[in-house]
C-alpha cells in the first residue's frame, strides 16, 4: 500500500515535466512537416540516426574520447583546487597574494584561452585537458576557500580548547567542516567542464561529442546527427550532475543539507 | 588558600565603526576551587565576553586573570568552554566527537570505552553512533557536556546551557547537571539570565550591570541541594535578584 502510493506520487512528480517535453517534441515533428524543411530533422530521423552511429560504433567512441577528456582535466583540477584553497583559506597572506590573480584569471572564458592552449599544446588531447583544468580549477579554489573562511569559529575554538595538535586540526576539523563547499564546488566545476570539453573539440581534435557535431554538419549537413549529439550531450551532463550530488549523501556531510 | 580563579580590575574593549566600545569595566571575583559560580546580567551585557576571557581565548586590555595562580596560559583543557550555540562537531557522530579531546596515545577501543562511559553518565548510551543533527536539543547539550566531561577538566564555562531549550527539557537538564556534577568534582562558572537556574545550580551569584559591565551586587546561595525553588526563602533571594536586574 504504502510503496503504491510512493510509485504513484512519484508518478505525479514527472508527469508535468514529462508531458512539456512531449508536446514540444511533438511541435517540433510538427513544424518540421509543415514547413517540409529538407534539412531540419524530425525527432525519428534524429533518434534513427543516433542508433545507426550506435550501431557503427563511432558514436560510443566519441562520448568515451569525451569523458576521458573531462576525467583528466577535471581530477587534474581536484587535486590542485582542493589543497590551493586550503593553503588560500587557511594562511591570509596566501589569500592576500594569490588571491587578485584568480580574480583576474576567473572571468576569462575558457574559449579566449583556446589559441594559447593550441600554441602549447598542439591539437592533441592535452589541448581540451588543459582547457578543462583551466575552467574547472578557479570555481573550486574559490569554493574550497570560501568554506574555510567560513568555518564557525567556536569547531575551531573547541578544537583548540581540547589541545589537539595542528595535524588532528586540520585532519578532524577543518577538512571535514570544508567537504560540503568542496563537493558543491566539485559540482561547478564538473559542469563547466563539460561545457568546455564539447567547445574545445569543435575546434582542434578528430574525435569527441564536439567534433561529431562539427563533423556531421560539415560532412553534407547531417543535422540529425546534430540534434542527437546535442541530446547526448545534455543526458551525459545531466548524469554527471546527478553522479556529483550523490556525493552530497555521504554520511560526513550530510549535517550540511540535513536542516 | 588559593582561589582557583582570580580576576582582578578586568577590563575590556572593542574597536568598532563608531570607536572602542568598552564592553568590561573593572571586573574583579574569585572563585574557590570546586565552587559554583553564576554571573547573571541583561543581555548583551558582556557576559560572554568575560567568559571568552576567563577560558584564554581572548586577552583582557587591563586587569588579570589567574587559573592556579598563572595567568596568560590560552586555551587548554584545564577548563573547557561550552558555547552557548553549542561545539559538538557535526560531521563527527556522539562517540568520535566524545573521543576528540582524548589526546593520549590509549588504543582507540579504550578511547571509545571512555568515551561510551561519558555518553552513559549523560544518559546518551544507545546514541553514540548517532550523528547530531538526528539528536534533540537536550541530547545535544548532553552530548556537549559528555565531551567537555571526557577530558577531566578542572573548570567547566558554561554559556547559557540550557537557554535554547524548552522549559520542561531545561529544569530537566539542571537537575541532571547537578547530578552529574556531584560524581566529579569541578569548578563552574555559568552564564545565565534565568535567574532561578542561578538559584537553583549555583553556591553564589554576580549581578553584573549592564554594558560596560561590572559586578553590581553578590549573592550568596545558603540553600543545600537539592533545592525546593518554591520556599519563601528562596523566593525572597529570587525577587531581591531580580530587583538588582530592574524587574
Amino acid at each position: 500500500m504504502m510503496m503504491k502510493r510512493a510509485a504513484l506520487s512519484k508518478f505525479w512528480q514527472i508527469l508535468p515535466s514529462t508531458t512539456v517535453i512531449a508536446i514540444l517534441i511533438a511541435v517540433w515533428w510538427l513544424v518540421v512537416v509543415a514547413t517540409q524543411s529538407a534539412i531540419f530533422p524530425t525527432p525519428w530521423q534524429v533518434v534513427t540516426g543516433t542508433l545507426e552511429l550506435a550501431h557503427e560504433g563511432t558514436l560510443w567512441n566519441d562520448i568515451g574520447a569525451s569523458l576521458m577528456r573531462v576525467a583528466a582535466g577535471f581530477l587534474l583540477a581536484v587535486m590542485v583546487a582542493v589543497p590551493l584553497g586550503l593553503w588560500m583559506g587557511w594562511v591570509s597572506a596566501a589569500f592576500s597574494t594569490l588571491n587578485p590573480i584568480f580574480q583576474i584569471l576567473r572571468p576569462i572564458s575558457p574559449i579566449a584561452w583556446i589559441p594559447i592552449a593550441i600554441l602549447w599544446f598542439g591539437v592533441g588531447n592535452a589541448s581540451p585537458i588543459f582547457l578543462i583544468f583551466i575552467s574547472s580549477v578557479f570555481p573550486m579554489v574559490v569554493q574550497t576557500t570560501a568554506g574555510v573562511h567560513t568555518i564557525e569559529r567556536r569547531y575551531l575554538w573547541a578544537a583548540q580548547n581540547f589541545g589537539v595538535s595542528r595535524y588532528t586540526l586540520f585532519r578532524r576539523v577543518v577538512i571535514p567542516a570544508v567537504l560540503p563547499q568542496i563537493i558543491v564546488g566539485m559540482r561547478i566545476g564538473l559542469g563547466v567542464a563539460w561545457l568546455v570539453v564539447v567547445a574545445a573539440e569543435m575546434i582542434a581534435l578528430r574525435s569527441g561529442l564536439g567534433y561529431l557535431i562539427i563533423d556531421s554538419r560539415n560532412a553534407g549537413n547531417r543535422y540529425d546527427l546534430v540534434i542527437g549529439g546535442m541530446a547526448i550531450i545534455g543526458l551525459i551532463g545531466l548524469s554527471l550532475d546527478g553522479a556529483m550530488r550523490l556525493l552530497e549523501g555521504l554520511k560526513i556531510v550530510r549535517w550540511r543539507y540535513a536542516r | 588558600m588559593r582561589a582557583k580563579i582570580s580576576v582582578k580590575d578586568l577590563k575590556k574593549s572593542f574597536p568598532t565603526d563608531q570607536g572602542s566600545l568598552q564592553v568590561i569595566d573593572g571586573v574583579s571575583f574569585e572563585v574557590a576551587d570546586g565552587e559554583f559560580v553564576a554571573l547573571v546580567g541583561p543581555s548583551g551585557c558582556g557576559k560572554s565576553t568575560l567568559l571568552h576571557l576567563l577560558a584564554g581565548f581572548d586577552h583582557p586590555d587591563q586587569g588579570s586573570i589567574n587559573i592556579d595562580g598563572v595567568s596568560g596560559a590560552g586555551p587548554n583543557s584545564k577548563g573547557i568552554l561550552m558555547p552557548q550555540q553549542g561545539s559538538v562537531f557535526p560531521w563527527l557522530t556522539v562517540q568520535q566527537n566524545l573521543m576528540f579531546g582524548l589526546n593520549g596515545s590509549a588504543p582507540a577501543h579504550q578511547k571509545a570505552q571512555i568515551a561510551d562511559h561519558y555518553a552513559a553518565i549523560v544518559g546518551l548510551t544507545g546514541f553514540e553512533m548517532s550523528y547530531p543533527h538526528e539528536l534533540s536539543g537536550g541530547m545535544l547539550k548532553r552530548a556537549e557536556l559528555a565531551r567537555a566531561l571526557v577530558v577531566k577538566p578542572e573548570i567547566l564555562y558554561m554559556d547559557e546551557p540550557f537557554s535554547a531549550l524548552d522549559a520542561l527539557t531545561s529544569l530537566r537538564m539542571r537537575k541532571e547537571l547537578l547530578r552529574i556534577l556531584s560524581e566529579e568534582r569541578h569548578t563552574v562558572v555559568l552564564i545565565t539570565h534565568d535567574v532561578e537556574e542561578a538559584i537553583y545550580l549555583a553556591d553564589r551569584i554576580h549581578v553584573l550591570s549592564a554594558r560596560p559591565t561590572r559586578i553590581q551586587t553578590t549573592f550568596q546561595v545558603p540553600f543545600t541541594h537539592p533545592r525546593a525553588l518554591s520556599g519563601p526563602e528562596v523566593q525572597e533571594l529570587r525577587e531581591a535578584v531580580l530587583r538588582e536586574l530592574g524587574v
